[in-house]
């Protein structure tokens, strides 16, 4: 047979996984925000919601790092105790959308037809209300609260996935193998999820990093509003609205919460992007 | 030597794709059969059908494109069978392997992993014995150190390598026959010639029928027993090998044969067929290949000539076939000192 030192087996290049210095901040910034949100009483100093008379707006100190509110609530604290529920809002506002979308983008790209025409009409008519507004008009039938905001939000949600599924659906069916899956006579729900899925599926995650910064903003717009988390529970949106009667005289309270809410949008574009390089296929 | 029998039979085979700018019929009623451990070459110009050809006997052209006529295979007609028994015979009795095998193997998935999947879908056979399986397959198409190379992954394969994963893909679960959409066409020469025995030798331990499709004369010439000539979706000229490159019988395999080099000791100059190919949209009323043929005649322009037997075991679609030279008829190429 032909020369066998020419193809004896090289290093698996799976095992050699570089991580690029973005990433691992990335990682750092979210894992850090998860540590917050599960174990939040060992990480904050104070109760989110314990009044203290004593210390009410108080400037930032060794004390208390992000300073106090109007009832003397450790600012530190709520902000930890608030990635607990926004990270809750990343997760929950994106999860049902990442996977209703994927499935609904596979099956309108694998069989097209009548099929994708329902759902090109379906996103015509999502995409002519701006996001917002839909999801706010949402909430305002179900009534204000967390998990009303989840449904408003999932219900409109999955149109981007389902659109950048499809498209990648398109592209990846007509590669070859994907013809190959039908000459070896597999069944279509084993080219979809087993072939094409893991093929088209990257730009999908990597949205999804991205969605979860936006699912932050929107949770904490409407925690803002009055939409979504109420008071006194602590939210990152919510502590903002708290402290901007003020934002004169206590500007500390509206802008720690703000900066988290920054961090936590950068690190999920960090891990986004990481996952883009790590996800694109090699070879 | 047992009576052949015969394994596939296409009658009247047309495959006509729809579109904005009037229906294309890329197979034009092909008639063709093939014999249990036979080598048919299909070979044409590029947009002959031959692709087509062959994607239609297992239903795999995609809409706006239809399929009709009959597709006998042992008996049964591929183009009425329910999907859910065509997936049985597709992969299990029938295969495929292609031109591109960078394209063809999932990158995502590894060696192994693809072949086991073949087995899963057209066997009984246990996880183990699938595995076990696949390191043999890897081992007949001549995988060096194939326990190793399942864990690999497409890109880890050469091109030759990549050729001979897809094949041992397709010959997993035993096929009666191969489909073989031009395998060599994307290899260098040295690995198509090593592909080419390959796929002989397995035809031969697998018993297995085969369908070449290829424009390359030579991988004709080497490998099949019968060839078929194809000309805008129309089956032109069927011979043996042997006798078609002796001799052939319709003026676009002359054509065919005097346009590509040969091994002879002298040069001849290469004589390229005029024109191109007919728009399928609109064919020519008589023979297609009249507006670029040199033995034209009104007759040929008045009908479309049928497809004829001409002995036992020729078929010609030309009706000057006995009027044709020989092949090579142009003196050789004077070489300059």
């Amino acid at each position: 047979m032909a020369a066998p030192s020419l193809v004896a087996s090289q290093p698996s290049s799976r095992t050699r996984v570089v991580l690029k210095p973005s990433l691992i901040a990335g990682i750092v910034i979210i894992g850090s925000l998860v540590v917050m949100a599960l174990v939040p009483q060992w990480v904050a100093p104070y109760s989110p919601t314990n009044f203290d008379y004593q210390a009410v707006l108080q400037a930032p100190s060794m004390k208390h790092p992000f300073g106090t509110d109007n009832f003397g609530r450790d600012v530190l604290s709520r902000v930890i105790w608030g990635a607990q529920v926004d990270m809750q809002i990343a997760l929950f506002t994106t999860l049902f959308p990442f996977v209703f979308g994927t499935l609904v983008g596979a099956m309108t790209g694998y069989y097209g037809r009548w099929l994708d025409a329902i759902f090109g009409r379906i996103v015509d008519i999502v995409v002519t209300f701006p996001f917002l507004v839909l999801v706010i008009a949402i909430v305002a039938l179900l009534g204000p609260g967390l998990n009303n905001m989840f449904i408003a939000v999932s219900a409109v949600g999955w149109i981007t996935y389902g659109r950048l599924v499809r498209g990648e659906i398109l592209t990846q069916k007509k590669a070859e193998y994907a013809l190959a899956g039908r000459v070896m006579g597999y069944t279509p729900s084993r080219i979809i999820f087993r072939h094409l899925l893991p093929n088209a599926i990257t730009p999908a995650v990597v949205y999804w990093m991205t969605d979860m910064a936006l699912g932050i903003l929107l949770g904490s717009s409407l925690g803002y509003l009055g939409l979504g988390a109420q008071p006194p529970t602590a939210e990152w949106g919510v502590i903002i609205a708290d402290g901007k009667n003020f934002m004169t005289t206590a500007w500390w309270i509206s802008t720690f919460p703000g900066l988290a809410i920054t961090v936590a949008g950068i690190g999920f574009s960090l891990l986004g992007d990481g996952l883009a390089d790590l996800l694109r296929p090699k070879g | 030597m047992k009576p052949a029998t015969t394994l596939l039979e296409l009658r009247e085979l047309r495959t006509v794709f729809h579109t904005s700018r009037g229906a294309l019929t890329a197979v034009n009623g092909v008639n063709l059969s093939l014999q249990e451990g036979e080598v048919l070459g299909l070979v044409g110009e590029s947009g002959s059908g031959k692709s087509v050809t062959l994607r239609s006997i297992l239903r795999l052209v995609r809409p706006p494109g239809k399929v009709s006529g009959t597709v006998l295979w042992r008996g049964t007609n591929l183009l009425e069978l329910p999907e859910s028994r065509l997936r049985k015979v597709r992969g299990g009795e029938i295969s495929m392997i292609f031109q591109e095998p960078m394209t063809a193997l999932n990158p995502v998935l590894n060696i192994g992993e693809q072949i086991t999947e073949t087995l899963q879908e057209h066997t009984n056979l246990s996880r183990q014995a699938r595995s076990a399986r696949a390191v043999e397959l890897l081992e007949l198409v001549g995988i060096p150190s194939p326990k190793e190379r399942l864990k690999d992954f497409p890109h880890q394969f050469s091109g030759g390598m990549r050729q001979r994963a897809m094949i041992a893909i397709a010959l997993a679960s035993n096929p009666k026959l191969l489909l073989a959409d031009e395998p060599t066409t994307a290899l260098d020469v040295t690995i198509q010639d090593q592909i080419l025995k390959l796929l002989l030798r397995l035809k031969d331990t697998l018993g297995m029928g085969m369908i070449l499709v290829t424009h390359d004369l030579g991988v004709v010439a080497q490998t099949c027993d019968r060839v078929a000539v194809m000309y805008a979706g129309r089956i032109v000229e069927v011979a043996p090998a042997s006798e078609l490159f002796a001799q052939p019988r319709h003026a676009y395999t002359l054509g065919l044969l005097n346009s590509v080099p040969g091994a002879q000791a002298t040069r001849r100059p290469l004589i390229p067929i005029p024109g191109a190919p007919p728009n399928l949209a609109k064919l020519p009323p008589g023979c297609p290949f009249a507006p670029r043929c040199n033995y034209v005649t009104i007759a040929c322009k008045l009908e479309q000539p049928a497809l004829q037997a001409i002995s036992s075991t020729r078929l010609t679609a030309c009706i000057h076939f006995d009027k044709l030279e020989p092949v090579n008829a142009q003196p050789p190429l004077e070489v300059q000192p």
